[in-house]
């Protein structure tokens, strides 16, 4: 260390240094910059200003609660009233709206467009896809294939009450039967062969003629002599190209062996009045509205 | 007689182990109970055959590097490991089929995302931090490590706290605090290594031969300190049974996430700033061979820094159940601090002063450049991103994560890389790294790496907020969630390629220093002596 008062100076800067050396680190006696000095300063002041005007400093009951009346909470809530003030006019009439004649009303059509289509990625898209195409289990709300029904009374109900929930005593109810232990390992195969058949799918056509009777006997009283399916019952059109869970063989039999049993739940307690009309004319101009 | 108190406490571990392992009441604890047992178990028999051998005379004079070469190699090899995982698990964003089915539930994201941070900051950063701090505290003190071999239960403590956090995490037990996810029992065993981490670094500062205490041991003390303090509050909760992992906190909703973010903050503030400020304290001048910019400086920086980072946890929690003047305090402190933060950065930058030509010639000077240009460009972005209009746009979204990475990667990673480099061959009496292009290698692997990473995160990130925000005409959503998550996918593969470049630096990095510990002449420069 060098002697206190001899000054040590630094060759290439001129600024002399602390005078201690640590492992041969020194330390230049530099004054603060200037800049860093004034924007902490400015900071400073800046923070005082910015507590004062916002909700800051805790007291015994409460905090204060800054000039400008602000708070988080008071912010969204402005956000909303904002929309809904100037929603209300057209989402009552919406509410109240008879939806088969909604073409009829351009203004009011586009409106429960955007107010469906924000309903339905809000709620709907975590089963149903962002694009309403579905999934494995999850219907595809596109096309114009329904399990009951695409007009707007049924669209609407189902939104209202779901299916198969126990939430709701108004939900769509119906079960398959488990055919597991009721089949023969041979029945399960000649039923599974007799619905590719009427789907218009490779089959072996032995099994497949033995199947049309066990079908007749114990699918076609909720899916149809022809297998059309029935909306009342939910019941899936089995001759289409369209499948909830996969029309190939395996899939097949393990919803014969097994049935399906897709639950979905009821948003009439969850969405208002004017969110549900809204949310049925979106899926029914999907493209598959009847 | 003392190796008979040690054989005592170790034969009772060893027994209460196995009792722990026998009525454990979850894989993971049982796991643990294992691991314990046969540490203790090993090291029952490992005193045992010394006792009664003559004592060997333990080497007083000089500075104790052993202990500093094994947390040299633990840096490095942590270091890989978890910049490993966090490949890993930037394609399992990416590509979800990574989550493979036959290494559920111990493969999937859920836990291997603990698994990185808690390797890259905790593994990687812990063992630098407590590596560098033994190396820098004897050198500046002019002493050697307090304790004796207190240094080596530190390590091995320390070690041993990480392989029981990283298996729980896989085998399920976690607290689910972010940065604290270790159970009850681990957190315990990391107090009593932190303690003893303290208690040598404070030995060592008692009995240092110069009569000041250096910047760089402000700061590193100042990391231990606070560290014990926020790990201890923070991990306070009650164990289901002392047979299992389970435990429950103590606090709970939002004071509980204060907590967590009081924790969460200042792990940030104090492990990852100022433990990692004292390294550049020490090694920058070091290696620039230039004396620190300013004192003053330094003074006044230091202490601002300390005193407001301790307030800024609250900008975690943003429009939340958070009292909203609680959350106004943490954005304040928060912006108040970027000059302080920026003090570092200067002090840093300016000791370069007379030794720019360097980073033309010395690829370390330039990682350590860099560094520094990461840590301010990091310590603005962050109260920028603390002010709750900007939050409500960034939180919650890959913003964030490309924001502590620019802040891991650059500056935490790139400070290390250069410590590593600096350390390597003096500790092992080389006259340089085996390789210095290579160094040069990883320095722009490093870099093009952190750039790909940041860019795309900044991009994906503000792209996501203004999805979610974005209304149409009547204030409807115009997005699902879904539709922000496949938006992102080309940005997620570009971060992932980002991570294989600064993982395939760090695979350099490891090559170079098994080359050069491995081979080359000794040089008899140095090692050894306190300066004066």
């Amino acid at each position: 260390m060098s002697s206190q008062n001899k000054k040590d100076i630094d060759d290439v800067t001129g600024i002399d240094t602390t005078g201690h050396s640590w492992d041969g680190i020194k330390e230049l006696n530099n004054p603060l910059p200037r800049w860093w000095l004034w924007c902490f300063y400015l900071t400073i002041i800046w923070g005082i200003g910015y507590t004062i005007a916002y909700p800051a400093w805790p007291m015994i009951s409460g905090a204060t609660a800054g000039v400008l009346g602000y708070s988080t909470r008071g912010e969204v809530a402005e956000d909303i009233a904002q929309f809904e003030e100037a929603n209300a006019e057209i989402s009552a009439q919406l509410a109240s709206a008879d939806l088969t004649t909604l073409s009829d009303n351009p203004e009011l059509l586009r409106y429960a467009s955007s107010a469906g289509a924000a309903v339905f990625r809000n709620n709907c898209s975590q089963c149903h896809g962002s694009g309403a195409a579905g999934f494995t289990g999850y219907p595809n709300l596109l096309d114009d294939d329904w399990l009951w029904g695409g007009d707007f009374d049924n669209i609407e109900y189902t939104i209202r009450h779901g299916i198969r929930n126990e939430e709701d005593w108004d939900a769509r109810y119906s079960v398959m039967t488990a055919y597991d232990e009721i089949f023969t390992d041979e029945e399960v195969d000649a039923t599974v062969q007799y619905v590719r058949q009427i789907s218009d799918q490779d089959h072996d056509a032995t099994l497949a003629a033995a199947g049309e009777e066990l079908f007749l006997n114990n699918c076609a009283a909720c899916h149809g002599d022809n297998g059309m399916g029935n909306y009342d019952l939910g019941a899936p059109n089995l001759t289409d190209a369209i499948w909830l869970y996969g029309g190939d063989e395996a899939s097949l039999e393990e919803t014969v062996r097994y049935a399906r049993f897709g639950v979905m739940p009821p948003w009439g307690e969850r969405l208002s009045e004017a969110e549900i009309k809204a949310v049925t004319a979106y899926v029914h101009q999907l493209g598959g509205g009847e | 007689m003392g190796n008979y108190i040690k054989l005592a406490a170790l034969g009772c571990i060893t027994l209460f182990a196995a009792i722990a392992a026998n009525w454990g009441r979850d894989v993971s604890y049982v796991v643990h109970a294992v691991i314990i047992m046969l540490v203790a178990g090993f090291m029952f028999l490992r005193v045992l055959r010394q006792t009664d051998d003559p004592v060997k005379a333990v080497a007083t004079d000089g500075y104790m590097d052993d202990v500093i070469r094994a947390g040299v190699i633990a840096t490095g090899f942590w270091g890989v490991v978890g910049f490993l995982v966090g490949v890993v698990i930037a394609f399992q964003l990416a590509f979800p089929a990574l989550n493979f089915e036959f290494l559920q539930p111990y493969g999937n994201f859920g836990r291997l995302r603990p698994l990185h941070t808690s390797a890259v900051i905790f593994a990687f950063g812990g063992n630098a931090l407590i590596m560098s701090s033994f190396y820098i505290v004897q050198r500046t003190c002019g002493a050697r490590l307090w304790g004796g071999n207190l240094g080596w239960f530190v390590f091995w403590g320390y070690n041993l706290f990480i392989v029981l956090a990283a298996t729980g995490y896989l085998l399920g037990s976690t607290q689910s605090k972010e940065y604290a996810e270790p159970e009850w029992y681990v957190d315990l065993w990391l107090t009593i290594v932190w303690l003893a981490f303290l208690a040598v670094y404070m030995g060592t500062i008692f009995k240092r031969t110069e009569k000041h205490i250096y910047v760089a041991n402000w700061f590193l003390l100042s990391f231990i300190i606070t560290v014990a303090m926020l790990h201890v509050v923070n991990n306070i909760s009650i164990p289901v049974s002392i047979w299992g992992s389970k435990s429950v906190q103590l606090f709970s909703g939002v004071q509980d996430a204060m907590t967590q973010w009081w924790y969460g903050h200042n792990a940030v503030g104090f492990f990852l700033t100022a433990g990692f400020l004292g390294m550049m304290y020490y090694f920058v001048p070091k290696q620039a061979g230039r004396p620190v910019y300013s004192y003053k400086l330094s003074i006044i920086h230091f202490w601002a820094l300390i005193f407001l980072y301790i307030w800024a946890g609250p900008h975690h929690l943003h429009y939340t159940a958070l009292p909203d003047w609680a959350s106004t305090l943490g954005m304040v402190f928060s912006i108040i601090l970027w000059m302080p933060s920026w003090g570092g950065m200067i002090n840093g930058l300016m000791t370069l002063q007379g030794a720019w030509d360097k980073l033309r010639t010395d690829p370390i000077i330039r990682m350590m450049v860099i560094s520094l240009a990461f840590y301010g460009m990091s310590t603005f972005e962050g109260p920028m991103m603390s002010i709750r209009a900007v939050n409500s746009l960034s939180h919650y979204t890959d913003w964030t994560i490309g924001h502590v990475h620019s802040g891991a990667l650059g500056w935490n990673g790139m400070i290390t890389f250069a410590a590593l480099y600096f350390l390597t061959p003096k500790l092992w009496g080389r006259a340089q790294m085996y390789s210095m292009s290579a160094i040069n290698w990883h320095f722009w692997l490093a870099t093009i790496g952190i750039i790909l990473y940041a860019a795309s995160m900044w991009v994906t990130g503000i792209m996501e907020g203004l999805m979610w925000r974005e209304v149409d005409a009547n204030g409807f959503l115009v997005n699902s969630f879904a539709d922000t998550v496949s938006a992102k996918f080309p940005m997620y593969v570009v971060r992932g390629l980002g991570g294989v470049l600064y993982l395939t630096g760090a695979l350099i990095m490891a090559w170079n220093m098994w080359m050069t510990i491995r081979g080359g002449q000794k040089v008899s420069a140095q090692v050894g002596v306190p300066a004066e």
